[in-house]
């Protein structure tokens, strides 16, 4: 039986986590993120799950590394610094095929930045951030229950291919409050077994979890096996929304909560006669390139809007290449662009 | 030319819970007895199907290969904290994490201290052999004043680089650890000590009695410049007056 | 004494001699005979002094030892 609450992005997420059968979560407090963090302090270890505030963030992911490699559901969170820490445990989690979930609450940077939402950390999400050859699925929700839906969401494609995947979502969002229907809860114990975990290794051979060999032939192998399975992931898994392109000869390319005030000044355009639409992806890798690709041979310009110098603005660009027009329009250091101020930029490029 | 052991009763072979690996260490490296220590308490306590091995990065980074076990190569100082995500996991499982000077002194200080401040049902094997083998011999928080790395060519000057930390000193002053002991394996009585002691410390995990850190004053005769022999002797006359053996804490 | 007896897997011993320091009776010596990787493997050269103790089995860091002891009835 769903329930329905008023709740914030951050609670939402955190409680998502828990009903999904989260069996373990590690995390060290970071502004603007704390509520998931109380959250889960409050609730975990009433379920008999764990909860530990760790020393550090890379202990934490390192303690999820761990977690994940035994075979249960578990999750970080954080905010962008900390999440710079956390590259070094991504990149293994990553190299090891293990699952699990990576939650940023993006706020304003580089170095300490502030705690204001940004969308600054798009290309640590998408293009590495931490060092190798490899990818996480990345999900940007943009409204609070999206965010409930992408990290149910989150575990099920982390399971599926053996994979972090990480939620993009933004201090707005983390904060502002809306009502939610949350899912049914899946009780740890009622997950599959995972038969390559570390669960002991009676009657069986021993199951090793690593990312390393020596020889170049071998981790060549191990590579390629981990680029067949972002291929499949790239064939299989993009999300997207599209919200008024059918006619549009201008469209909006944003997401997270950037994409949901766009979609307030694809009202105020269309009420002023301007074909507006919106672009939306959700999943930020696989990036949806070909149906951006096909949209903008129908449209004259693809406007970019983010809260950042321009990071999604580059996926953008290789999609849509001299198909239309590509400017940008950001915020940065944590400013949030008001609907006023993208409907201005629409209008420039309107004509 | 065959020995003669016709009427004899084997009292001494490899431990059933080691595979057949051959160790990738160096001659009279004190690692290979330690993971022989290892397995048989693992053999004694009968725990193999049930125990968890994390190999940290260092000349043990291979240390996956040589138990019937299952097994994490963790990331470099993080074993302690991956140990934790593990036991917290699936707490019947048997979780011991192996690291060198670096790993668990170094880098990996903040996971260490705190895995044992929490009380972590694990075993740690920490491995001080004073200097940083696998990466060519540098400095290492544990070696001593005067000695020659990679990085202090002309011997550790405490002026530039401090002293040699007593690691397992600071985690006895911790309330939570349940078993804190320095041991080493120079001669035979200190092989035959470090073998209760390892016993001892998977033990009162198996009897859920909290975090035992085991260490081990070991040789690095290949980047120390000596003999295995001489290596010993080194450990037996200088090292343990830096580093004393014995039992910090053992509240089992 | 009892009698005991030492059999190195020549293969696995890396020539380290901490077995040869380790033994009380001067039962090993280096081989004089390199092993497959180059090394100079110990050997009992006096296996008849052996009593079985197996401190150089506990010593060996490549568990190339096996000891072997007489049974004594008690």
């Amino acid at each position: 039986m769903a329930e329905r609450l008023l709740l914030r992005g951050n609670e939402v997420i955190a409680e998502a986590a828990i009903r999904a059968g989260c069996q373990c979560y590690f995390a060290y407090p970071i502004t603007p993120q704390a509520e998931l963090l109380e959250h889960m302090a409050q609730h975990m270890p009433r379920l008999g799950r764990t909860f530990i505030q760790a020393e550090s963030e890379t202990a934490a992911v390192s303690m999820v590394y761990g977690a994940a490699a035994a075979g249960v559901r578990t999750m970080t969170s954080s905010s962008s610094p900390g999440i710079s820490l956390k590259q070094e445990g991504i990149s293994y989690l990553a190299g090891a095929n293990l699952p699990a979930v990576i939650v940023n609450i993006v706020r304003g940077g580089p170095g300490l930045g502030n705690i204001a939402p940004s969308q600054c950390d798009y290309f640590q999400a998408t293009k590495g951030g931490g060092h190798g050859d490899y990818h996480v699925i990345v999900l940007g929700p943009s409204t609070v229950p999206e965010a409930g839906e992408l990290t149910t969401l989150a575990f099920d494609l982390a399971d599926r291919y053996r994979i972090p995947v990480l939620i993009l979502a933004d201090g707005l969002l983390g904060q502002m409050m809306e009502p939610v229907e949350l899912p049914d809860p899946v009780e740890p114990d009622a997950l599959p077994e995972k038969e390559w975990a570390t669960t002991g290794a009676a009657g069986r051979d021993p199951n090793i979890v690593l990312s390393f060999d020596l020889d170049p032939e071998v981790l060549k192998r191990m590579n390629l096996e981990l680029q067949a399975k972002y291929r499949e992931i790239e064939a299989n898994e993009i999300r997207l929304e599209e919200t008024a392109t059918e006619d549009a000869d201008i469209v909006i390319a944003a997401h997270g909560t950037i994409a949901r005030i766009a979609k307030s000044v694809v009202r105020m355009a269309r009420a002023e006669g301007i074909r507006l639409g919106l672009f939306r992806p959700i999943t930020l890798w696989p990036f949806p390139y070909d149906p951006l690709r096909v949209l903008s041979d129908r449209v004259d310009t693809v406007l970019t809007v983010e809260m950042s110098a321009g990071q999604m603005w580059e996926d953008v660009r290789l999609a849509v290449a001299e198909r239309a027009a590509t400017p940008f329009y950001g915020e940065v250091g944590g400013v949030v662009p008001t609907p006023r101020g993208i409907l201005n930029e629409v209008r420039k490029h309107a004509d | 030319m065959p020995i003669d052991v016709d009427g004899l009763v084997k009292v001494f072979e490899r431990p059933r819970s080691l595979t057949d690996a051959r160790f990738t260490y160096c001659p009279g490296c004190h690692h290979g007895i330690i993971t022989r220590i290892i397995g048989q308490a693992i053999d004694d306590l009968d725990i193999a199907e049930r125990t968890v091995g994390l190999a940290p990065v260092g000349c043990s980074v291979f240390a996956y290969l040589w138990y019937r076990c299952d097994a994490l190569q963790a990331a470099h100082g993080r074993a302690s904290a991956v140990a934790t995500g593990v036991k917290r996991a699936r707490p019947d499982l048997i979780v011991f994490a192996y690291q060198g000077d670096g790993d668990f002194a170094s880098i990996g200080t903040a996971e260490s201290i705190h895995a044992a401040n929490r009380g972590e049902n694990i075993t740690v094997i920490f491995v001080n052999n004073q200097i940083y083998g696998m990466t060519g011999g540098e400095l290492a928080p544990t070696t001593l004043v005067g000695q020659k790395t990679a990085t202090t060519p002309d011997g550790r000057d405490p002026k530039l680089f401090g002293y040699p930390i007593r690691f397992s000193e600071m985690i006895a002053q911790l309330d939570a650890p349940a078993y804190v002991t320095r041991q080493a394996l120079y001669d035979t009585k200190r092989i035959q000590d470090a073998t209760a002691a390892i016993k001892k410390a998977f033990e009162y995990q198996v009897e859920g009695k909290g975090y035992s850190l085991v260490e081990v004053l070991s040789t690095c005769p290949t980047n120390w410049r000596m003999s295995p022999v001489r290596s010993n002797e080194h450990v037996a006359d200088v090292v343990t007056q830096v580093f004393p053996l014995g039992d910090l804490i053992d509240r089992g | 004494m009892p009698k005991g007896a030492v059999v190195i897997d020549a293969e696995r011993c890396k020539g380290c001699g901490l077995c040869i320091a380790a033994c009380p009776q001067q039962v090993l010596a280096f081989s004089g005979t390199l092993n497959r990787s180059g090394y100079n493997a110990a050997h009992a050269a006096h296996p008849e002094k052996c009593i079985g103790c197996a401190f150089c089995a506990m010593t060996c860091p490549d568990i190339a030892i096996e000891v072997y002891k007489e049974k004594v009835a008690i």
